[in-house]
Formats: C-alpha cells, sequence, structure tokens
C-alpha cells in the first residue's frame, strides 16, 4: 500500500502531528515501506480466528463505585505549561 | 565492589563488610568517572542516593533489612519517579518533574534500595538500538563504537559498565532481553500482568511489561519479587497469586522438556550465534532436560503483527501530549490545533512521529479491519502456536537475537532491519509469555544471548532453567575490559 504526501496531510490531522513540506515525502516513503511489511499479514486465511487484544485474553476487571483517591489538582497542576484557578490554559476554541 | 552480584552486595551489608552509603557513593564515583564515554544515564541522583542509602544504613543496623535494603539499583527513565526528572528519553518530557512514583519503584523504594539515577532508552520505548533517545546513544561497554540494544540500552550498558549493580527495564517486543543479549546480561520480562503497569508510561498497553536487567538469575529474582505486587491501579494487573521467583532455583533440570523452534534457527541466523546457542543447547542435555523439536508455524508473521498493533496502541497512548496539562509546549499557538499540532511535532522524534503515523492509519476508517483487525487475529495465531506447543514442552529456547550487537549507525536509516532484530523476542511478547536472555558465549568476541521462554507466571521455572546453567558456565561472570 503506497503512501502518497495527500494521506501524509490527512494522518498528520488526525494524529494532531504536523509534518513539514520538506519532510512528507521521506515520511511517507518510511511509512509505505512499514506498511509493505505489514501487508504480509494479507496472505493469512485468519477465517474465523477471534481477535486478540489482551494476551491472557483478561477482561477489564471492576470496583465498586466508590470514592478511593483524594484530589491532588494543585501538585499535578503545578507542572502544567499554563493554569489559573484550576484551568488550564489553551488559545480560544470557541470563535 | 562493583564487581559483587546483588546478592553479595546484600550479603556484605547484613555483615557489616561495607555501608550502603560507602557502595553508592563508589557507584555514584564510578558513575563520574566512566559514564561520559557510555551515555547510560540520563539522571543521576547523588544527593538523593545517599540520603536513601542513610536511611538504609539505619534500617540494616536495627536489624529490619530485607533482601534489597542498602542497595544501589538505576531506574530506566520510563517510570515515574516523585521529584525527579522523568523524560522517557524524549523532548517532550524534557521537562517534567513526576508528581508521583510508578508501583514499581515504590515497591523497591520500600524494600529499602537506593536509587542511584535514570537510564538512557530509545525515545517512548521506541527502538532497538537506543539510538532513537533524544539524550544521545549509550555505547555497548564491550565495544564503544557499538549499540547495547534497546530500548533498555542505558540500563543495559550502566550494569555491564558496573556503573550499577542492576537495573530495571521494561519490554515491549524485545527491549530487556535484547540489550541484556548484546551486554552479556541476563534479564527477565515477566508474563504479562504480573508487574503494576502504574507510573510506567505506556508505549503498547497490551504488549508493555516492566522486568529486570542484571548480573544473573538469582539477582533478577530477588528484584522481580521486588516489583511485582497486586496493584488495584493497573487494572491489566493480574490477580494470579504471586510465588516465591527464587524458590526453585536450585533444583535438578532432570526431566524438564525443552523445546526447540525450527523457526528460529533459520535464514537471518548469524553462525557464531547459532553455535553457541546450539553449544548452550547442549549443556542442558547434560543437565538432564530433555530437547524436543517443536514448530511454532506463525512466527514469520509476528513482526508484521506486532508492527500494526504495537504503533496502533502507542498512537492512542501517546495523544495524552499534546501541550496543555504537562510536557513541551510550542510558544505562540495560534489556536488549539495549532497548539497540538506543533507542540507534538516539536515534542517527538522522528521514529516516534512515524509509529503514530503507522498506527494512526492502521486504526483509521476503511482502514481498522484490515490491519489492526487483522493484525489481532493474527496475534490469536502466534498465541495458539506457543499453546500448542507448551503441550509438549515445559519451556522453549532459542536465540535471543539474530546477531550480536551492531555498530551505531548501522540500521538506523532502514527502519525494517532495525525492526527484524526483534525476530525472536517479539512472538513471545504477542504471547504474552515470561522470558529471559542469558549469555551463552560470544559472536566475535561480542556477547551471544540465550532465550528461554516459559508457560504463563512461571517465572520461577525459567529463572531455575537460568540459575542451573549459570551454577555450570560462567559466561554470566565475564566482564568488559576497560572500566576497571
Amino acid at each position: 500500500m503506497a503512501i502518497d504526501k495527500h494521506e501524509i496531510e490527512k494522518l498528520s490531522r488526525l494524529a494532531r502531528l504536523s509534518v513539514s513540506e520538506e519532510d512528507s515525502a521521506d515520511v511517507a516513503e518510511r511509512i509505505t515501506k512499514i506498511l509493505g511489511l505489514v501487508d504480509q499479514l494479507q496472505a493469512v486465511d485468519t477465517t474465523g480466528v477471534e481477535p486478540m487484544s489482551n494476551p491472557l485474553d483478561a477482561v477489564q476487571r471492576l470496583r465498586a463505585d466508590e470514592v478511593s483517591e483524594t484530589n491532588q489538582r494543585e501538585a499535578f497542576q503545578s507542572i502544567a505549561p499554563a493554569a489559573e484557578q484550576g484551568l488550564y490554559l489553551v488559545p480560544k476554541v470557541i470563535e | 565492589m562493583h564487581q559483587l552480584t546483588v546478592a553479595q552486595i546484600a550479603q556484605g551489608l547484613r555483615e557489616k563488610q561495607f555501608s550502603s552509603v560507602e557502595i553508592t557513593q563508589h557507584y555514584l564515583d564510578r558513575i563520574a568517572s566512566h559514564d561520559s564515554r557510555i551515555g547510560a544515564y540520563i539522571t543521576v541522583c547523588p544527593e538523593r542516593a545517599l540520603a536513601q542509602a542513610d536511611a538504609a544504613d539505619k534500617q540494616l543496623n536495627a536489624g529490619n533489612a530485607s533482601p534489597l535494603t542498602g542497595v544501589p539499583i538505576a531506574h530506566k527513565d520510563i517510570f515515574c519517579t516523585k521529584g525527579v526528572k522523568t523524560t522517557c528519553a524524549s523532548k517532550m518530557l524534557d521537562n517534567f518533574i513526576a508528581p508521583y512514583d510508578a508501583t514499581v519503584v515504590e515497591n523497591l523504594d520500600n524494600a529499602g534500595s537506593v536509587m542511584l539515577g535514570k537510564t538512557n532508552m530509545d525515545e517512548f520505548a521506541m527502538g532497538s538500538s537506543n539510538e532513537t533517545s533524544y539524550y544521545g546513544t549509550p555505547r555497548n561497554p564491550w565495544d564503544l563504537e557499538r549499540v547495547a540494544g534497546g530500548s533498555s540500552g542505558g540500563s543495559a550498558a550502566a550494569v555491564a559498565a558496573q556503573l550499577a549493580p542492576i537495573a530495571s527495564g521494561t519490554d515491549t517486543g524485545g527491549s530487556i532481553r535484547q540489550p541484556a543479549s548484546l551486554t552479556g546480561l541476563t534479564g527477565i520480562k515477566p508474563t504479562y500482568g504480573r508487574v503494576s503497569r502504574w507510573g510506567m508510561i505506556a508505549f503498547a498497553s497490551s504488549l508493555d511489561q516492566a522486568g529486570v536487567i542484571a548480573k544473573n538469575a538469582e539477582d533478577a529474582a530477588l528484584m522481580l519479587q521486588c516489583m511485582a505486587s497486586h496493584d488495584p491501579k493497573d487494572s491489566t494487573n493480574s490477580p494470579q497469586p504471586i510465588d516465591d521467583f527464587s524458590a526453585q532455583l536450585s533444583q535438578s533440570l532432570q526431566g524438564r522438556r525443552i523445546g526447540i523452534p525450527k523457526q528460529y534457527f533459520g535464514e537471518g541466523l548469524d553462525s557464531a550465534t547459532g553455535d553457541a546457542v546450539q553449544a548452550a543447547l547442549e549443556q542442558y542435555r547434560q543437565l538432564g532436560a530433555e530437547l524436543v523439536d517443536i514448530d511454532l508455524p506463525h512466527t514469520a508473521l509476528a513482526v508484521p503483527a506486532y508492527y500494526v498493533i504495537a504503533p496502533a496502541e502507542a498512537s492512542a497512548n501517546l495523544s495524552r501530549f499534546d501541550g496543555v496539562r504537562y510536557g513541551h509546549r510550542c510558544d505562540n499557538p495560534s489556536d488549539l490545533m495549532d497548539l497540538y499540532m506543533r507542540s507534538r511535532a516539536e515534542g517527538f522524534g522522528d521514529e516516534v512521529k512515524r509509529r503514530i503515523m503507522v498506527g494512526t492509519y492502521a486504526l483509521s476508517a476503511g482502514y481498522y479491519d484490515a490491519y489492526f483487525r487483522k493484525a489481532q487475529q493474527v496475534r490469536r495465531l502466534i498465541s495458539q502456536d506457543f499453546q500448542q506447543a507448551m503441550q509438549q514442552v515445559d519451556f522453549i529456547a532459542g536465540p535471543t537475537c539474530p546477531q550480536p550487537a551492531f555498530k551505531v549507525g548501522e540500521k538506523t536509516s532502514d527502519p525494517i532491519a532495525m525492526y527484524l532484530e526483534d525476530l525472536y523476542t517479539i512472538p513471545v511478547s504477542l504471547a504474552g509469555l515470561p522470558a529471559m536472555s542469558i549469555p551463552c558465549g560470544t559472536s566475535n568476541g561480542l556477547p551471544v544471548g540465550l532465550q528461554l521462554i516459559g508457560r504463563h507466571f512461571d517465572e520461577a521455572g525459567i529463572l531455575q532453567l537460568a540459575h542451573q546453567y549459570q551454577l555450570t558456565t560462567d559466561w554470566h561472570t565475564r566482564t568488559p575490559a576497560g572500566l576497571e
């Protein structure tokens, strides 16, 4: 599966990761190579095989819906790039 | 003192041959003298370490010691360490001081161990040579022109250069086993779910596991025992009872069956590596084990399946790095999209970006079934190969890597060549089985590792297998020259 610059632009937006104009061709070529490796999977017959998401087929454990943690907002926000009055600051979102 | 094993250090401390402060200072001095050539550490913590050592000495004097009290250790820089810079070897976290301790760190802290510092690694654990680190490439103490492996390259370089007696590592596709193999050390990746991942910066959640890089199996068992716990904060942590990993070490291997997969001895295997591994297998026969030829037919699909699953999981896990709550943030973002796109483009290195893109692609609408779902189905086939084999044998053995340590820069322009380094380690990760690498010989003077694979939760079994071999051979006692 060949990836071109157009596809890279689309992936770049999905992944929220900008790729410069100069890097775009190189990134496309490298990713195409990786997908070439991955395409070997297409030749395998997996009819009726259940996908495996956890190597032990373990399922999500549940716990009682009770508060068990303390609020550590001050400690955790102290390392934020921009925070004020308990809020994280980002550029304006709403037009 | 730096030639002592952890077991010997523990004994020396108990018998008052030296104090924890003395041995800690000894390691700190060695790091100061040698690490500029090796590059094993990202952060060294001299004051903190000496304070911990002092507290440990008090415990030892009061008779309150546990096996690791006062023992210096190093932590891979992927574990959150409260108040200490935790970077994951990325520019993205160059300014990150962790506000909490990972469970593994807490467990080792409570046991009285002394943290010398945080070791170098591939960025966000993505790599097999430690060449993707933001902080430079650690060198293999056996040959400074060569890599120490990855992603736990710093931990391996530190222990091999005797800049720490033991270190924590993590393994997603081989990142403990491969560096251990390339540096002549004993590495163990436990069963998936055995050790808590809380506070261990996530790469691929269904594959990541914390483990140990040590000088021998006995030491590895001691540290792994301390790291393993039941942790309600990690919902993938298994409720499986934690047995004594050291309990079987001295038992005979008489009658144990070791499977030898034909797929692990095919094309791509360096011939001297193959010879060293065959010699080791012969040694196991001498120790009373029965060798059985087995078939793991889907082996060749493991690397392709992994390079869909791991990047896909990584793309999800790394989406938290957005310049908002912690880590790198770009200057003067014009809007929210710009904040995300530029912070991430500036913060992440090339390999990380590539893997995020591949993962995003595999999970995107229109491609999910053909890539991600397909890879998960192949994962089950690989896992089933092991289940079937383990009905005829107790363990599986083979080379850890297809070749010994390669030169820095040799594989960086070809990602596929780099990915194939993990040919023998990846299938085991996909199946979630416990595995070790132990030194078993050399190829051109460079260490060769033997991989030992066990059933789920049989850490005690593979440690026994490793220890029995180490009682009758001396590969694990050899150290590189020039670092006295």
